[in-house]
């Protein structure tokens, strides 16, 4: 099975009348993914995306098409806001696409999600794939192909990248997470590297880290410990001055912490094989299994 | 967004914390005039630039005799101060804070960032104040004591005493050291700071706590709720081409290489400026163009790479994902037909409409250069900015 997707996964798109979630939808839809609801304040009744029910509120739209999913397109001063009433509408998986966001906004909002049911994944991200059953997000489907690779990457195109070298070589994806580019995410790669140890389609894994924080170096303890699967890393940003923000709120070396180099050292003592290149996370994968 | 450190302090007196009393000029008679406005025998005269180490830079002078300000301000008005943070090209001082000097007891650090793993700001203090505190950090990090904050009560005042005592401010500071951290942690909520840093606070010889210097820096993603702080930005202290940049929803961030890049998303972007330094190459910038880019935005995106005069060569590359390959490739030709192309271009496209992209390359007539994958792009373009450079070197 693939991880938090899947065929049976019921999606309602806040934000849906919005250019972004109207345009998102059409794909989400195209590629097959279950799009139940949509929400809009305001434009309950109507229709989007040709047959997708309109509702004013998530929890309208919960009870009366039994969304599981949330996927969030919703303007960053508003975004906030659209995860807590995902959350209290008892969504057990909410995905924010939204770039944007205030930091503080997002310490209030972990600090109501601790001890609850709900999973965050995001800000900032592109968000879920499960190749052939489901697709929740802004990725491109048709460069994914079901298959045992799990991709777990905080960046969005870097990690398109990483998914056509893998299809490209014959190899498919169980599930690709993006957990996002902002400093205060929902799941980190070590919650996401325990669903895919778990799941028994996932083979192999790819985590594609980036410079900033040291969500990295957890992650590679994490797999030292607990993960029995191939991993395979790849981290951007070798050559990035530091205290700059590259793009990325998450993506900034401060304070001397945070730094490439930091991250690949403790990722291979941790035993994962790291990509020098990010044109090569595709070949060190299939080296590495072929060694395995 | 960054702010100067007179501006910090009127954003932390505003939250009652205590600073020196003080006055920011920009010309040598404004400088006597604030003389004439403060009291005490020693005045300090500091350099307002957007970068750390002004001290050893000698941007900070102490003023015995007021007579000896004109002097000392001109010398540092319109000069080029070069610290360890600004470059070589140092940056140019056209703002003073003059201020009553404090009778320094102690130095002691305090400042507050967000902690990723704790998801929450914290507020960090340091016995030595004063010093590089990432040296601290790095050298013996069981010196910066932590006391995270728990948004949106803010820093419980259990936790401010307990930082006091850790830092050795017992009765009669006690009480202070506690308005003072709890003051300090309901600014940073407050204002949305990303960066709060007062290095050092100091306590007096009359027994006061003063923030004897101050920086700041704010979330961008929050600006929008903050008038207050956007009026504070000073464009002379950014780089032009960023701020230009930054108006059409560009991100990008000036190098000191010669191949300019062009890319959509940061992940990607940065990936590419790592691949052309793994091929021997210097990247010029970072530009990440956005997911939802116009064929506009890439035109406006490709004009300022072009006009960076460092440029010897352009590296394109897209994963069309949102972003479709026949917008970018539109963009480039309008923009290429509009400034000239005078140095190589190298060009990967892949992703949603690569087909549609890659003809319309083909067919503007440009010189562009295709690639098929990353190693491929970065190896084309380092070699023909080095056989450019060999060839003008014959000449």
């Amino acid at each position: 099975m693939s991880v938090l997707l899947d065929e049976q996964s019921r999606v309602v798109v806040q934000g849906i009348t919005g250019e972004a979630g109207l345009f998102h939808t059409g794909q989400m839809l195209s590629y097959g993914t279950r799009v139940v609801a949509g929400v809009t304040p305001g434009k309950g009744g109507t229709k989007a995306a040709g047959e997708v029910p309109v509702f004013d509120t998530v929890a309208d739209a919960a009870r009366s098409t039994s969304a599981n999913v949330s996927v969030i397109f919703v303007p960053p001063p508003f975004a906030a806001d659209a995860i807590l009433e995902a959350a209290d509408a008892g969504i057990p998986l909410v995905i924010c696409i939204t770039e944007g966001i205030p930091t503080l906004d997002m310490v209030r909002v972990s600090a109501a999600l601790r001890g609850g049911s709900t999973r965050l994944i995001g800000p900032n991200c592109p968000g879920i794939i499960s190749p052939g059953r489901s697709k929740v997000g802004i990725m491109p489907g048709y460069i994914h192909k079901p298959g045992g690779v799990g991709i777990v990457s905080r960046s969005g195109t870097l990690t398109y990248e990483a998914v056509w070298q893998v299809s490209q070589r014959g190899l498919g994806q169980s599930t690709c997470i993006g957990i996002g580019g902002d400093p205060i995410i929902g799941t980190n790669f070590v919650d996401a590297l325990k669903l895919f140890q778990e799941d028994s389609q996932t083979e192999a894994v790819i985590l594609i880290g980036e410079i900033g924080g040291t969500a990295e170096e957890e992650a590679a303890r994490f797999v030292r410990e607990h993960v029995r699967k191939p991993v395979v890393a790849f981290i951007a940003g070798r050559t990035a001055p530091p205290g700059k923000r590259m793009g990325h709120a998450g993506a900034i070396i401060a304070g001397g912490k945070g730094t490439a180099a930091e991250k690949v050292a403790v990722l291979e003592e941790c035993g994962v094989r790291v990509a020098e290149s990010p044109a090569t996370i595709g070949a060190t994968l299939v080296r590495t299994l072929s060694r395995a | 967004m960054k702010i100067h450190e007179y501006q910090a302090k009127e954003v932390l007196a505003s939250f009652r914390i205590p600073v020196p009393r003080g006055i920011a000029v920009k010309s040598e008679d404004e400088a006597e005039a604030a003389t004439k406005k403060l009291t005490g025998d020693l005045l300090v005269l500091k350099a307002q630039i957007h970068a750390g180490g002004r001290g050893k830079a000698g941007g900070v002078q102490l003023i015995k005799d007021r007579r000896d300000v004109r002097a000392k301000a001109r010398a540092l008005l319109g000069k080029r101060l070069v610290t360890h943070q600004t470059g070589p090209d140092g940056t140019e001082v056209r703002t003073l804070l003059i201020e009553e000097g404090s009778e320094i007891a102690r130095e002691l650090y305090v400042g507050i960032v967000v902690d990723r793993r704790a998801g929450k700001p914290v507020l960090m203090g340091c016995a030595e104040g004063g010093v590089e505190i990432e040296e601290v950090a790095a050298r013996t990090p069981e010196k910066i004591l932590r006391e995270t904050i728990d948004v949106p009560f803010g820093l419980h005042p259990f936790k401010a005493r307990r930082m006091a005592f850790a830092l050795g401010l017992a009765p009669p500071l006690l009480g202070k050291a506690q308005a003072f951290f709890t003051s300090l942690a309901r600014c940073f909520v407050e204002k949305d700071a990303s960066l709060v840093e007062v290095n050092p606070l100091v306590v007096t010889r009359r027994g006061d706590l003063v923030a004897l210097d101050a920086k700041m820096t704010f979330d961008d993603n929050a600006l929008y709720r903050h008038p207050e702080i956007v009026a504070y930005r000073d464009l002379g202290e950014e780089n032009p081409a960023e701020v230009r940049a930054s108006e059409h929803e560009l991100s990008y961030i000036s190098l000191d290489g010669e191949i300019g890049c062009l890319v959509n998303g940061a992940g990607l972007a940065m990936s590419t400026m790592d691949i052309v330094k793994l091929h021997g190459g210097e990247p010029a910038n970072f530009l990440d163009v956005g997911g939802g880019a116009t064929r506009e935005r890439v035109t406006e995106a490709f004009k300022i790479i072009l006009e960076d005069k460092r440029v010897k060569g352009i590296l394109v590359n897209i994963f069309g994902g949102i972003m479709k390959c026949d917008v970018i490739a539109q963009g480039i030709v309008e923009a290429v037909r509009e400034l000239g192309l005078r140095v190589p271009l190298v060009v990967r496209l892949e992703g949603t409409n690569v087909e549609k992209g890659r003809e319309i390359l083909a067919q503007s007539g440009l010189q562009v250069t295709p690639a098929s994958d990353m190693t491929d792009a970065a190896s084309k373009i380092v070699a023909a900015v080095r056989e450019k450079t060999m060839s003008g070197a014959r000449r």
